[in-house]
């Protein structure tokens, strides 16, 4: 059987990725697309957590991180929608009109 | 070596290859399709890990909903050229310095910390439980995010669409 260890350097691992992907790519799109792997990484623990507990309560967690990764997902498409609008880019280091 | 350690690490190098590739390609298009395999690995480990329920949610959801809404989205803004990956990335010294120290401290996290846990109990099906708890202890954070998702379709609708109802020179002005 597969310890609890290997469940959370998975999670761990996808985690990284998707905060390296965060912090490097310019396109808003594949940074919105990080953020859902990094909470499918939490997810990934969270279950883990659960199985490895005995206890189903982890699952209730999980169900309402997917609600609101979904919520996450709209608007951040709307967002980056009004953006491509108004800039003709989804470039986000082109997104400067706030910056100093 | 038995058959759910195999597929551990079967859908686990499938999940974190599917993840890299997504990261690390100049092409739109092949991040969202990885972003897919990605997904479909993560909902193959929640069957390895006894809910059965949440993988089909994972699959409904992810797969079936956001990837599509991510497609549209990529479909609704793309430039059109290719452009190679030193162009499509910034910061990359801070960045890698920045994930490998959040590495070392999740790795020393779970490595140093003495897991108190038992063998995952065999589940037939999670559904009955967990509807049992959705409704009954958790019944205030279903029904907040049943809200929150509401507050989220109509937010996006007003942000996406634009504003007719204004006269012309107002809708001009704030779409220009």
């Amino acid at each position: 059987m597969i310890g609890i260890d290997w469940y959370l350097a998975l999670s761990a691992v996808l985690f990284i990725i998707g905060v390296i992907g965060v912090l490097i790519r310019r396109n808003a799109i594949v940074i919105l697309m990080c953020v859902e792997l990094m909470l499918n990484s939490v997810n990934i623990s969270l279950i883990a957590f659960a199985s490895h507990h005995g206890d189903i309560t982890g699952q209730v967690l999980v169900f309402f991180v997917l609600a609101v990764a979904a919520a996450e997902a709209v608007i951040g498409l709307a967002i980056i929608l009004a953006i491509f609008r108004n800039n003709l880019s989804i470039d986000i280091t082109k997104v400067n009109l706030l910056r100093w | 070596m038995e058959l759910t350690a195999i597929l551990f690490y079967l859908f686990s190098i499938l999940t974190v290859g599917a993840a890299a590739v997504m990261v690390f390609s100049r092409n739109i298009v092949h991040s969202a399709f990885a972003l897919m395999f990605a997904l479909v690995g993560v909902a193959s480990l929640y069957v390895l890990l006894y809910a059965d329920f949440l993988a089909a949610t994972q699959l409904l959801v992810y797969v079936g909903g956001i990837l599509i809404l991510i497609l549209f989205g990529v479909m609704l803004t793309t430039q059109g050229h290719n452009l190679n990956f030193k162009s499509v990335s910034v910061n990359l010294i801070p960045a890698s310095i920045l994930s490998v120290t959040a590495a070392g401290l999740l790795i020393f996290a779970f490595t140093t910390t003495a897991w108190a846990f038992i063998e995952p109990v065999e589940r037939s099906e999670t559904v009955y439980e967990l509807g049992m708890l959705l409704m009954g202890d958790y019944i205030l954070p279903f029904i907040i995010v049943g809200v929150l998702l509401l507050i989220a379709i109509i937010g996006a609708i007003l942000m996406s669409t634009r504003l007719a109802t204004t006269s012309d020179t107002t809708s001009s002005d704030l779409t220009e």
